[in-house]
């Protein structure tokens, strides 16, 4: 029996791939953009945000916990997958306090560029409005809760990069929320520095590095002329 | 009189509800272009004309949120009246800063801003005339149907212009990436 290429279909296109990758890291790495959120390049995947939907084969599943396996059919960008995206993403919205016109992370925030580039014009659904508090007593970082969509990638850097655990998600469904390790619970008697990875990861603005809030003008941004899947394509890809 | 040849304009009405008239003002940002639009459409009321009421209109632009109760009773006026109904900016879409005051009770907003005077006495508004404030400031989606969005705050008035000529020539209003922006 003849071993199959190491190649799977991703929309048309012959993808390649190496054992062991998954559709998402084998599509970046062949310059095809898959929508996604809380998968990053540097951590195991977590598989929650569920926006790098796929439908593998005919069946759905994210493509960021997929393993690439030869002769996979995958389809990504099409009208109906695009709308359950658009719906996560709305859900997502409504589901915190995401105010974009008063957020030093406007221009450079993940949720936003994904709901741009998904064309997301309304939330659709009804505002949460969830009332939710600032951390504001570390020296260096805000810890905005209004605006944590629970990807757990403050999580997972800090336990699995900074070796610190200072993060941890705790509650159930709605109450679902972000909580630090200290004895008070704040994140300024926590152990967290500036050098951590766990205090840049945030994809939104919910981890904010104080005294530098909109240092970039609006133009100069991060997603201000391309969209995400133009920006991160060229990043994560490298 | 040569009746037919000029063609029938496209009455357009505006309102701001809960909002800061921002909208408005990246309406009037599309400049020159302002003259090109006013050989295709008329306005019915808007803060442009003065007119207090709105009349049979083929587009409506909503600017702001719900924030009490004569908020709601403009917005109804108009998706009565309006045949596409647009919610425009942040505070019509998703409440967005008039929203801020929703963890509050509107109560306790009230005490706080009106009550704490040197004399220590109470001058909450009560008037009959004032319209009541509503218990949160809702997006306009919440309340009636609204046929397009255009995000932003405020939307460009490049965004502004591309939408209205996308819909005034017939086609399906799209913004183009540089436009779409939600603040």
């Amino acid at each position: 029996m003849t071993e199959l290429a190491n190649v799977f279909n991703l929309d048309g296109a012959r993808i390649p791939f190496e054992p062991g990758q998954t559709i998402l890291t084998a599509a970046l790495a062949a310059g095809v953009y898959i929508p996604h959120l809380c998968a990053h390049p540097d951590f195991p995947p977590h598989g929650s945000c569920k926006l790098c939907t796929v439908t593998v084969n005919g069946r759905d599943g994210p493509a960021c916990t997929i393993n690439a396996l030869p002769g996979q059919d995958v389809r990504s960008d099409s009208p109906e997958l695009n709308e359950i995206r658009r719906v996560l993403l709305q859900m997502l919205f409504v589901e915190g306090n995401h105010f974009c016109p008063g957020c030093e992370k406007s221009g450079a925030c993940k949720l936003q560029a994904l709901a741009y580039d998904l064309e997301m014009l309304s939330p659709h659904f009804v505002q949460f409005f969830p009332n939710r508090k600032v951390d504001a007593s570390h020296p260096d970082f805000l810890l905005d809760f209004n605006r944590c969509i629970m990807c757990e990638l403050c999580v997972r850097a800090s336990r699995d990069v900074d070796g610190k655990n200072v993060f941890a998600l705790a509650g159930r469904s709605r109450d679902s929320h972000i909580i630090v390790n200290s004895p008070s619970g704040r994140l300024g008697d926590s152990t967290l520095s500036i050098d951590d990875k766990a205090a840049h990861v945030c994809p939104v603005g919910a981890i904010l590095r104080k005294e530098v809030g909109f240092v970039t003008p609006i133009g100069e941004r991060l997603y201000d002329h391309e969209p995400i899947s133009q920006v991160d394509l060229a990043e994560e890809a490298k | 009189m040569d009746v037919g040849t000029a063609p029938k304009k496209v009455k357009i009405a505006t309102a701001t509800l809960g909002g800061c008239f921002g909208c408005h003002m990246s309406l009037l940002d599309i400049d020159e272009r302002l003259l090109e639009l006013v050989q295709l459409v008329e306005f019915d009321r808007s803060p442009i004309t003065d007119i207090k009421h709105c009349g049979p209109c083929d587009i409506g632009l909503i600017e702001g949120a719900l924030c009490n109760a004569e908020n709601v009773h403009v917005l109804r006026e108009f998706r009565a009246n309006c045949k596409f109904l647009v919610a425009v900016g942040a505070c019509a879409i998703n409440g967005g800063l008039p929203a801020q005051r929703n963890r509050f009770d509107v109560g306790d907003i009230l005490q706080k801003v009106y009550s704490d005077t040197p004399d220590g006495r109470s001058r909450v508004p009560n008037d009959p005339e004032l319209p009541l404030l509503l218990d949160k400031v809702y997006p306009i989606h919440d309340v009636v149907r609204i046929d397009y969005f255009i995000p932003g705050c405020p939307p460009s008035g490049d965004a502004l212009w591309k939408f209205l000529n996308d819909l005034i020539g017939g086609r399906t209003p799209r913004l183009d990436y540089p436009q779409f922006h939600f603040d």
